[in-house]
């Protein structure tokens, strides 16, 4: 059997953690699916491969405490003694996860997108944001790993029954709640979230100033859009480095990710890779931010931004 | 306050990934190496907060004896003292590095104190394991806050915050504690030429520990098959605007 956490908001299943269930599905053996404090997400999981949903259900779980996580996963496993544990490569599915694994002393593969099964698991997982692969056998038993996002579509079965609902209460201790979300601090700032939004127009080197985004911000005011950079523009202190994206930073996924003047290093790209469309407006038409981008303009970034701007406008009036 | 920063020595990599022959590794003869961007924040926080409550910062690497050289960077931004894990080149599996890493720590407290402190990058740049931190916690028995955007030390607690859809998640947790940081913390200090020339005198440890068999066993790096993307090319110039303002409507993103 494969036990899968899966994470859902307020009841609605997360994708990402769909995804994992594709990926826990191709192991071949029957899926049970462990998620904490709501029942109500656990109906929609038959359709996924799901034949029982354990629900960890005890009121301190309320807020995130990743140790206890670990803990309602331990506590499955001494009991079903799965093959093998899988989560979403969410913060917090490579979070529970390495806390498990540290927990039984057992080795952890982040980010993988193929697995095969046998002993040791043979599997293929990302490095570098996705810029390398590995391939790796992973000597523990049960197998833990996580599934990078993106990498494995989620998939529906036909016929399902509806899953088993199985609720349980977690042996927590007080070592488990040290660490637990002690407040939520709502964003201040009146503009858009990095990584909330639909849209981010983005600027590297190419800008040339601070001065210089004054036109990309006109055209996210227009897209209502958030400003993003790149680590050369922070360090040259032309933006705050909160807006920078990056693979060890901020990664972003919007709708559509306008890179502005941006070579496009390693570094870069794996933090925007998750947007769903790339435009990239370069000087340059060989900068690898063309290898990585769906869409490109060539030319002066201070002439083409403005262009669209003002074309974004005329659309709008008629 | 005593801090120990924990940073790894990696590639700078270009716009491309080229394998050596064996497919064991990156081919670096053409590249430079540095410590994560994360990382060198890690770093500037240390500094930042023995520069605010007095103290001493030691940053530890496990890697080739050339990573003396990061350790000595880490140092130029105001470190105090490095250790170096100095391995024979081979990668260790997370596994086997937070063990050697444990072992250290249990020296050097034994020797000096606990570490109040102990930072991590949230994963490493290049093998992006997500747990040496964890693991170390786990075997100190120490609480663990990962990915963090905002750190603050007050009345002996450390104020951690992550940046999560609609805002900020807070947590308190006493100290001794490890936490994991990423890139956007602060923006870390360019060092003067007179804190890499101090940066020479400082103290640089070596310890050669002995590697463990791997659990989580590399067989092989692949470069990714079909990454790269042939951009369709909406125009040059200005003029290529209503082509970028008809993808903007396609998408339903106007």
């Amino acid at each position: 059997m494969i036990l899968v956490l899966v994470e859902h908001d307020a009841g609605s299943i997360d994708e990402l953690s769909l995804q994992a269930l594709a990926l826990a599905r191709a192991l071949g053996e029957p899926v049970e699916a462990m998620l904490v404090g709501s029942a109500e997400a656990a109906g929609a999981l038959g359709a996924h491969g799901v034949g029982t949903v354990h629900v960890a259900e005890d009121e301190r779980l309320a807020a995130y405490a990743p140790a206890a996580w670990a803990r309602c996963v331990t506590d499955l496993l001494e009991r079903l003694e799965p093959s093998a544990v899988v989560a979403a490569g969410t913060n917090r599915g490579n979070e529970v996860l390495a806390h498990v694994a540290a927990r039984l002393d057992l080795p952890f593969a982040a980010n993988c997108t193929q697995v095969v099964a046998g002993s040791p698991m043979r599997l293929t997982r990302v490095r570098w944001g996705g810029s390398l692969l590995e391939e790796a056998a992973l000597h523990g038993s049960p197998a833990l790993l996580s599934v990078a996002p993106h990498t494995v579509a989620a998939a529906t079965v036909d016929g399902a029954d509806a899953p088993a609902i199985e609720s349980f209460a977690p042996a927590l201790d007080d070592a488990d709640l040290l660490v637990q979300v002690a407040e939520h601090a709502e964003t201040v700032t009146s503009g858009i979230s990095l990584a909330e939004a639909k849209v981010i127009v983005s600027g590297g080197r190419g800008v040339g100033s601070a001065e210089g985004f004054g036109i990309l911000e006109e055209l996210a005011e227009l897209l209502d859009a958030a400003v993003g950079c790149s680590r050369v523009v922070t360090s040259a202190g032309w933006r705050p480095h909160t807006d920078q994206v990056g693979q060890t930073g901020t990664k972003v996924s919007p709708d559509l990710y306008i890179a502005c003047g941006i070579s496009g290093a390693t570094q870069h790209i794996a933090g925007c890779k998750g947007a769903k469309k790339i435009l990239a407006i370069n000087s340059d038409a060989e900068a690898p931010i063309l290898a990585s981008a769906d869409y490109a303009v060539i030319g002066d970034l201070t002439e083409i931004v403005p262009a669209i701007t003002a074309e974004l406008r005329k659309a709008r009036e008629s | 306050m005593r801090i120990l920063v924990c940073v790894k020595r990696v590639p700078l990599t270009g716009g491309r990934m080229v394998l050596t022959a064996d497919e064991q590794a990156l081919e670096t003869r053409h590249l430079g190496f540095t410590i994560s961007p994360h990382e060198e924040c890690g770093v500037e926080e240390a500094v930042r907060i023995i520069e605010q409550h007095g103290g001493e910062t030691t940053v530890l690497a496990l890697g080739p004896p050339e990573a003396e050289e990061q350790i000595r960077e880490t140092l130029a931004i105001g470190a105090d003292r490095g250790i170096l894990l100095a391995t024979d080149g081979e990668e260790w599996d997370p596994h086997a590095t937070a063990a050697a890493i444990v072992t250290t720590i249990g020296s050097e407290e034994a020797a000096g104190g606990a570490f109040d402190l102990i930072v991590f990058g949230n994963e490493s740049a290049d093998s992006g394991n997500y747990q040496v931190g964890i693991r170390v916690a786990h075997a100190l028995g120490r609480p663990v806050v990962t990915g963090l955007k905002g750190l603050a030390i007050e009345d002996g607690r450390a104020r951690c915050e992550q940046e999560v859809p609609g805002g900020r998640d807070v947590y308190l947790v006493p100290l001794p504690a490890v936490v994991t940081v990423l890139e956007g913390i602060n923006l870390p200090r360019y060092p003067s030429v007179p804190a890499k020339l101090r940066a020479r005198q400082k103290p640089v440890e070596r310890i050669e520990p002995e590697r463990p068999e791997p659990r989580l066993e590399k067989l092989r790096l692949v470069v990714p098959a079909g990454q790269a993307k042939q951009a369709e090319i909406l125009g040059q110039g200005p003029e290529a605007a209503p082509a970028v303002v008809g993808v903007m409507r396609d998408l339903g993103v106007m």
